[in-house]
């Protein structure tokens, strides 16, 4: 048993290491326009939902879990987790391409990254579904009385979804270490969230449950550590739930076959002008923590990094046909 | 004959019944605003307005709940899953309301709606995106399950599952929206409940409904090659199911193989082998042989995606099996 001390200084909220948050959110995009290269190319199929403007959510959140004891679960827009939660961008890109060598085998694709050792949970092809599954995992946490939290990502769109209201009541009554995170990237595929929901504030949904909710701006990813700090530090030392809602934006279509004809390019042009990339690389020239040319080293080895990872998957051989037959029961 | 797309017959059955009848209104995830995922629902909502061509928020049971209420009371929705894959949430609504309300309610209660979207396999979609759910459906006594494979039955089963006044389970399938056809341009109904005899042969008969048919279709113009001709029956409606016309080929030919893209056990085609065995045995010169989705949830990876599925060199060694032939 750790004592309540060491407890509390485990939990304290930690101070960001900017410098590793931007070459985080430079990975994800790197991989990500590579995947959609290869998408072009036809060497990844199906649907490829990019994360391109919401890094700042996954990095900010992510920053605070030690994932030996802590979790996260989130929806099919799933890479930009998955980086975050340190797997290996080899075994992704793999997944990409349907290769056995993919950290699902090739059995996944793009909405199914899975990581167990890093307990990174998935990836979730269906709306709302995994919601109450991260709940499931704060509850063995609570359990166990283990000093762990649950971080649960979903988008506007499974906000409406029953299994949110249902899991909100549940982690309330049950007082779970769980950070419900909305992210709002104001699109659910061609529809403006506002459209669809009786509120405009999704944060104040969690009243009906007693559960504290909070408005984030999701473009600032210090702004996100700093919320999400709180909250993870309340789910470890209370146990109880919050939700939030991180207000974001996705760059891209809802997948490679949506044009986004649904929006401006107006409305587009603003939220790029607040790239959370360029917002922390700006602050850190201006604190002087960064240099340009630092900058250009890093993203350099990042691309590197990521061609490599692109060179795995194709190299890897195709899975042998008795694959189909494997993983089916234990 | 005009030749259309499949998406499109659904399409002009869709708008010329929401004109006869004031009551029918089309409702799910997409369908307005931006003309359907699948386009199927394209120009509706300027045709009809936001309050028959409804965009829900993604809430399957809710809306579909929704709709369900709305049939008790006398209106006759038209509810898009934006595919079936996500109607499994909706099942409660489906099964436990609409399927039984006519039952329990001792006849009072009749649910004239019908659930529609895209069922079965897709490509690279993985697992929870890509299944065939006819068995499920066609399980539950109080539905009428219906799958069209061509522009033609199309529209006229979709016309007459919305005039129908029971809960009618539309399949169709995500690849198929394209395919074209001939489509009368006069208006035209197709009976739920009546099997078409797609081809005609004598020497095996190949039970089909759905996407398959195209690969059933496929595989016979092989088979012709060696000289096999199969009767092609495609059943169009599992429930009711046309055992007549299924007695019937296979009192013809006395081979049967059956193709089906759900899974095996406990499925359609299970259900229809035993059918043949049943009343056909004495007519039967071999064992029916089931073609179907291999008994594993579907991988993303295409090589092994392909090999789960139905294909063409599956059904032509079924039939050679029923046949007793033997390739060298
Ligand atoms: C239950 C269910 N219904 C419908 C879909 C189809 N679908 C996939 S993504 C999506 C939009 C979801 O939007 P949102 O939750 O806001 O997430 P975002 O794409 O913005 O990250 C829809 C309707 C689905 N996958 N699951």
């Amino acid at each position: 048993m750790t004592s309540d001390k060491t407890k509390k200084q485990e939990t304290a909220k930690k101070t960001p290491d900017l410098k590793h948050m931007l070459g985080q959110m430079l990975l994800i995009r790197r991989f990500e326009e590579r995947a959609a290269q290869a998408y072009g190319l036809r060497k990844i199929g199906g649907f490829l939902h990019l994360y391109i403007g919401q890094e700042a959510v996954a990095v900010g959140s992510i920053a605070h879990l030690d994932l030996k004891r802590d979790y996260v679960y989130t929806a099919y827009r799933d890479h930009g987790h998955a980086i975050a939660c340190g797997m290996d961008i080899k075994g992704l890109m793999a997944e990409l391409y349907g290769k056995e060598s993919g950290c699902s085998r090739g059995k996944g694709g793009s909405m199914h990254f899975f990581d167990k050792e890093k307990h990174f949970m998935g990836g979730n092809g269906i709306v709302g579904a995994h919601i109450p599954l991260a709940a499931g995992t704060a509850m063995k946490i609570k359990f166990n009385k283990e000093n762990g939290v649950v971080l649960c990502f979903f988008g506007d769109g499974a906000i409406h979804q029953g299994s949110f209201h249902e899991t909100l009541n549940l982690a309330k009554i049950w007082n779970l270490p769980v950070v419900f995170i909305c992210e709002n990237n104001q699109y659910g595929m061609g529809t403006d969230f506002r459209r669809v929901s009786s509120v405009d504030d999704f944060s104040i949904m969690g009243q009906s449950y007693g559960i504290p909710g909070k408005q984030v701006n999701g473009m600032d990813v210090q702004e996100v550590h700093r919320e999400v700090g709180e909250a993870v530090y309340r789910a470890k030392e209370e146990g109880t739930p919050t939700l939030l809602e991180i207000k974001t934006y996705r760059y891209k279509g809802h997948s490679m076959s949506d044009p986004a004809k649904y929006r401006t390019k107006e409305e587009l042009e603003e939220y790029k002008n607040q790239d959370p990339i360029l917002i922390l690389k700006d602050h850190l020239l201006k604190e002087k923590k960064l240099t340009e040319d630092e900058f250009q080293k890093m993203d350099k080895k990042i691309k590197d990094q990521v061609k490599a990872a692109a060179d795995f998957a194709e190299k890897s051989p195709e899975p042998s046909l008795e694959l189909l037959y494997e993983d089916v029961l234990v | 004959m005009a030749v259309i797309t499949y998406r499109e017959a659904l399409r002009q059955a869709l708008e010329e019944e929401m004109h006869r009848d004031k009551n029918v209104i089309l409702l799910g995830e997409e369908v307005a605003q931006y003309n359907g995922a699948y386009k199927v629902s394209k120009g509706l909502l300027d045709e009809f307005g936001e309050e028959r061509v409804i965009d829900t928020p993604i809430t399957e049971e809710g809306f579909t709940g929704v709709a369900i209420g709305a049939a008790m009371a006398g209106m006759r929705p038209v509810v898009e899953w934006m595919t079936f894959n996500f109607s499994i949430q909706a099942m409660d609504q489906v099964f436990n309301n609409a399927a039984k309300m006519l039952y329990m309610s001792g006849g009072q209660f009749n649910i004239p709606i019908v659930f529609r979207g895209p069922n079965g396999p897709a490509e690279y979609l993985a697992s929870q995106h890509s299944q065939a759910l006819a068995s499920i459906y066609a399980h539950f006594p109080g539905l009428k399950v219906v799958a069209p494979a061509t522009p033609y039955d199309a529209k006229g089963l979709l016309k007459s599952a919305i005039r129908d006044d029971n809960p009618v389970v539309f399949m169709e399938a995500e690849l198929i929206y394209a395919w074209e056809g001939d489509v009368p341009e006069e208006e035209y109904l197709i009976e739920i409940g009546k099997a078409d005899l797609k081809k005609e042969g004598d020497d095996v008969s190949i039970i089909t409904f759905g996407k398959p048919l195209q690969i059933v279709t496929e595989a016979a113009d092989v088979l012709e090659k060696k000289g096999i001709h199969a009767d092609i029956l495609d059943l169009r409606s599992l429930r009711p199911l046309d055992e007549e016309a299924i007695l019937k080929t296979v009192k013809k030919t006395n081979r049967a193989v059956i193709v089906d893209e759900s899974w095996p056990v406990a499925g359609m085609a299970s259900h229809i082998g035993w059918i043949i065995s049943h009343k056909a045995f004495d007519f039967l010169d071999a064992p029916v042989e089931l073609v179907t989705s291999e008994d594993v949830p579907m991988p993303y990876n295409h090589t092994l995606e392909l090999a789960a599925q139905p294909s063409v060199d599956k059904i032509v060694q079924a039939v050679q099996k029923v046949m007793y032939i033997r390739e060298a």
